[in-house]
């Protein structure tokens, strides 16, 4: 339970989110007589929503170092359209569009991190004006026209594996290599653990990764066959394939490096960052900076899926990024949230989606439900919190903060815990110490950030 | 204890508990009506928690015992409450709001209301009759972030006595005040007496207690020690300091024979400018020098610029570097931001656990490492099985209480966060420790293994910088003491042979023209501007 809690991140609502998404899936397969769990559907689902999950990506990392960003769909919008009309009015090739788009990706994403890292502009206001910047710039270079895009694309947005090898498996032999791999891999980790947690003394007994090694068969044998049974031709489609890739690196990146430990201490105590050797400023700007290039990567996806960049590509595209993130366990005040469970976050998302759509539920009605969804998702994470952690005296303690002045040792405690507990514990909250002076070095103690 | 014959409050066998702490055990004490009743006690006594048991803070229920106003049980659940009944705490920290006027603070949260609006002109004339009580002579417009400290003191003690009040706390009221400030306000709190308001005065400072008190209250962990009725300007302030102290401070402080080598760590005229108030000196041509093995303790009152000088020299943590030179072992160092810090050998622990030492979010085992990730760093990927075992380390020799070091560092106590966050500095294995307040806010039995720890790393051949308030801490614990004032070192003693008054005057050695300067009461921002040099 641990491991899982592990790989999960450790948040009580990435396993009901896990738990509600299989609900989901079963319900709508139900609902809509078995239209759900079809090879099509689920290869749609996936590039059908590749483009958001990728943004959440980028998304859960700007949000755990507290802050936001608006702009992702403007960018997404505007490299679409900037590969689209450097390729058809200047004539380079494909590949060289599509470079020039992951350029014009960091460019912007510079940008954003100067003002944010630099200039200690929030990162909410930012990227409100990018998010308004950027769409006039792509209305403007586009003349509010489509256009068009090589075919190369759509290999990215909407492409299939290649077909090879015989054919008495009866799948797509692409998907098939896939899902062994993946068996492969996740049964090795589950022994793997298993063999160091013993050497450590641990009593696990041996039956405890054989079981979650056939879980993990199953599982992953059965969307190999959902995907890879589709008609001749399809396979877990290439979208799907780039998504799993920057699920893997970013997952590494966020979780496995010093970057990714950065990342986590600025959002959660930046100045307990700062005074620890976070470079707190290079950590804010990396982190917006790849928060534009993977909205580069979603544009670029998504025009090759339409096989044209239109100037509303992009739009509200961060709010469905941002309902993915908080729904996979993010919190508002930063330095909690995963790239596994914002994929989830995601994939609830987008499976509301497309099963109110089997279901013949209209895009009104389907709106509505997702926006109480997210509002549950948030709600009972906060309750979780509460409920898990703050005494009633550490709620009080916290709601007479503004009172609660003096060094007493013992009140820090409680205060403490309630500030951890509460999903949007404010900076400086628990008792301050000191004269006005000292307190000030508190809430300022780096200069210039 | 004597019986009072008209007690106005009387608290009986307090108790509060924390997660870990008993802060309170079986206080009781007994208030005249009338009286200026002082409260006194070391840091960490429990004066505060008893006050905020008292309004309400920590509402019924979370507190055991009883407490009767005006011979009536009372149970009040919040301040609001108590307020109600007549008792009001003015706050060490002023809780008024900078950008509103004095009118819209004295009256926050019980506004004047007629026909559903704010009567100011009634609200206006209010403030100004109560503004002429405590003799504060500003308009009732003007915001509050033009007022001077002591002026805003004042504002709050309007407010409470716009609030009918009959029992006035205050908490450390002098300890942010000039002592024009503070000779205005211990006037004002007599005047308050003759108008029959009691009043309870939790203060450190003795001359004050010993100016105006007409009963003492000793608290010494968690414990009434002693109330005794004295006669105002009459007091024996040694009384006071023993039954604070106690007999048991020999034994607070773990047996120790210093090892000290050559000089590890030498600072020559550092000085460095305030971080917002250009012209403004923090630190102030200091110099010092640590040797290897040495515990080095500074002595400061509040403000005095400890913390500013040693963040100064962490990297440039605080502040804008004007000049002044450091060196390790020989090395002269140019240290411009932390990374450079650590990885010279410095390490700092900074004073308030909660808002620099720690990620709350994080666990036992990521803190630990979090100063030092580059060396749990195999083939570019965070190697987290030493991570672990690195924790685990350190759980094992300090004496870590948790159940598992991947438990969330909130929650452990007070004196486990403190010891998760000085490994997180061992880690790095730094020549240099430099300990802010090392154990504020953590209960005795914890601190005794503190400084055994503190000892320990010291024998090891690493130079240790305490900083404290408390000074019997640094008696107990160092080898030497300086002492700094408005941010220059005005003193280097012989911690075996240096006394709390001898560190007490060199702590108030102030430099003769801040101390003759004219200081009135309309122009305390002028008064800072010139403040320093």
């Amino acid at each position: 339970m641990k491991r899982l809690k592990d790989v999960l991140g450790g948040s009580i609502q990435q396993y009901t989110m896990v738990l509600a998404l299989l609900v989901l899936v079963l319900i709508f397969q139900i609902t809509s007589d078995g239209r759900m769990l079809t090879p099509s559907n689920f290869q749609n689902l996936i590039s059908g929503n590749a483009y958001v999950l990728i943004l959440a990506i980028g998304m859960v990392m700007v949000i755990v170092i507290g802050q936001i960003d608006l702009s992702v769909g403007s960018v997404a919008g505007l490299v679409g359209m900037t590969v689209a009309i450097s390729i058809r009015d200047f004539g380079v090739p494909w590949w060289i569009g599509l470079l020039i788009g992951l350029v014009v990706g960091v460019a912007i994403g510079s940008w954003q991190g100067f003002w944010l890292a630099h200039m200690g502009i929030p990162g909410f206001i930012t990227t409100l004006a990018g998010l308004m910047a950027f769409r006039g710039v792509v209305i403007w270079i586009s003349g509010s026209i489509s256009v068009p895009v090589p075919d190369e694309f759509s290999v990215f947005g909407a492409g299939y594996l290649p077909e090879w090898g015989p054919t008495f498996t009866g799948l797509n032999n692409s998907t098939l290599l896939l899902g062994i791999l993946g068996i492969a891999y996740f049964s090795w980790a589950q022994f793997h653990n298993h063999a160091k947690a013993v050497k450590r003394g641990s009593d696990m007994p041996v039956w405890i990764p054989i079981s979650r090694a056939v879980l993990i068969a199953i599982a992953i044998g059965y969307l190999t066959y959902l995907f890879g049974s589709g008609r001749p031709g399809t396979s877990f489609p290439i979208p799907g394939v780039i998504l799993l890739v920057l699920v893997i690196v970013y997952h590494v990146i966020t979780q496995r490096t010093t970057f990714g430990r950065h990342i986590y201490a600025v959002g959660g105590n930046r100045a307990a960052a700062a005074l620890s050797g976070v470079n707190t400023k290079r950590t804010y700007f990396l982190v917006m900076l790849n928060m534009s290039f993977l909205a580069a990567v979603a544009g670029i996806l998504f025009v090759g899926r339409a096989t044209s960049a239109g100037p509303q590509d992009g739009n509200m595209w961060e709010l469905d990024a941002i309902a993915a993130v908080f729904i996979g366990g993010a919190a508002v005040s930063g330095g909690i949230g995963t790239v596994f469970g914002s994929m989830i976050g995601g994939l609830v998302m987008a499976v509301l989606n497309n099963g109110l759509m089997l279901n013949g539920v209209g895009q009104d009605k389907t709106a509505v439900i997702k926006g109480l969804v997210l509002l549950a998702a948030v709600a009972f994470d906060v309750y979780n919190k509460n409920q898990g952690k703050a005494s009633i005296t550490g709620q009080l303690a916290k709601l007479f903060h503004r009172n609660d002045d003096a060094p007493d040792p013992v009140l820090e405690g409680d205060a403490v815990k309630a500030a951890a507990a509460s999903a949007a514990s404010e900076p400086g909250a628990g008792p301050a110490s000191g004269p006005v002076e000292a307190d000030t070095d508190l809430k300022n103690p780096i200069p210039g950030t | 204890m004597a019986v009072q014959p008209l007690p106005i409050l009387e608290m009986r066998n307090i108790v509060k508990e924390f997660p870990g702490v008993r802060a309170l055990d079986n206080v009781t004490m007994a208030v005249r009506s009338g009286d200026i009743h002082s409260i006194c006690g070391e840091n960490g006594a429990g004066k505060s928690t008893l006050m905020k048991v008292l309004s309400g803070v920590h509402p019924h229920g979370t507190y055991e015992g009883e407490i009767f106003f005006h011979g009536n049980l009372v149970e009040f659940s919040n301040i609001k409450a108590s307020e109600e009944s007549g008792i009001v705490i003015i706050h060490q920290e002023l809780a008024l709001i900078p950008e509103l006027s004095v009118t819209e603070n004295v009256f926050m949260g019980s506004e004047i209301v007629k026909k559903g609006l704010i009567d100011w002109d009634e609200q206006t004339r209010v403030t100004s009759e109560l503004l002429a009580r405590v003799g504060l002579d500003v308009n009732p417009g003007t915001p509050i972030k033009n007022l001077g400290v002591g002026q805003q003191q004042m504002v709050e003690i309007a407010k409470a006595l716009s609030k009918n009040v009959q029992l006035l706390i205050f908490d450390e009221p002098t300890s942010a005040l000039n002592e024009e400030d503070s000779a205005n306000l211990l006037e004002l709190m007599r005047d308050l007496k003759s108008r029959g308001i009691t009043c309870i005065m939790i203060s450190h400072k003795l001359n004050e207690i010993a100016a105006i008190s007409d009963a003492v209250t000793v608290i010494r962990d968690g414990r009434t020690v002693e109330t005794y009725d004295v006669v105002a300007g009459m007091v024996d302030e040694d009384r006071i300091i023993r039954s604070m102290v106690g007999r048991s401070i020999d034994n607070r402080y773990p047996d120790h024979e210093p090892k000290t080598g050559e000089v590890l760590f030498a600072v020559d005229g550092w000085t460095v400018e305030h971080e917002t108030i250009p012209g403004r000196l923090s630190s102030d041509d200091a110099s010092f020098f640590v040797r290897k093995g040495e515990i080095v303790g500074f002595a400061g009152l509040m403000g005095a610029g400890r913390t500013e000088l040693v963040r100064s020299l962490f990297g440039r943590t605080y502040g804008r570097y004007v000049r002044g030179r450091m060196s390790l072992d020989g090395q002269e160092l140019h240290l411009h931001n932390v990374r450079q810090a650590i990885r010279a050998g410095l390490a700092y622990v900074p004073e308030d656990r909660k808002t620099l030492g720690l990620n709350l979010l994080d666990s036992i085992e990521k803190t630990v490492v979090s100063a030092n990730l580059d060396a749990i760093v195999n083939k570019g990927l965070l190697d987290l099985d030493l991570e672990s075992e690195v924790a685990e380390r350190f759980r094992t020799d300090l004496r870590i209480k948790t159940p598992s070091v991947r438990a969330g560092v909130s929650t452990l106590s007070g004196g486990n966060q403190q010891k998760v966050v000085l490994a997180k500095w061992i880690y790095p294995d730094p020549n240099l420790l430099i300990l802010d307040e090392p154990t504020r806010g953590i209960d005795v039995g914890a601190k005794y293994e503190i400084y055994r720890l503190i000892f320990r790393l010291a024998d090891e051949g690493r130079g240790v910088i305490v900083i404290s308030s408390e000074l019997p801490e640094l008696l107990g614990i160092c080898d030497r003491i300086y002492t700094i004032c408005e941010g220059r070192i005005t003193g280097d003693t012989d911690a075996r042979t240096t006394n709390q008054e001898e560190l007490m005057r060199l702590m108030t050695l102030t430099s003769s023209t801040s101390h003759s300067r004219p200081t009135s009461e309309q122009d305390n921002s002028v008064l800072t501007g010139l403040g320093s040099n």
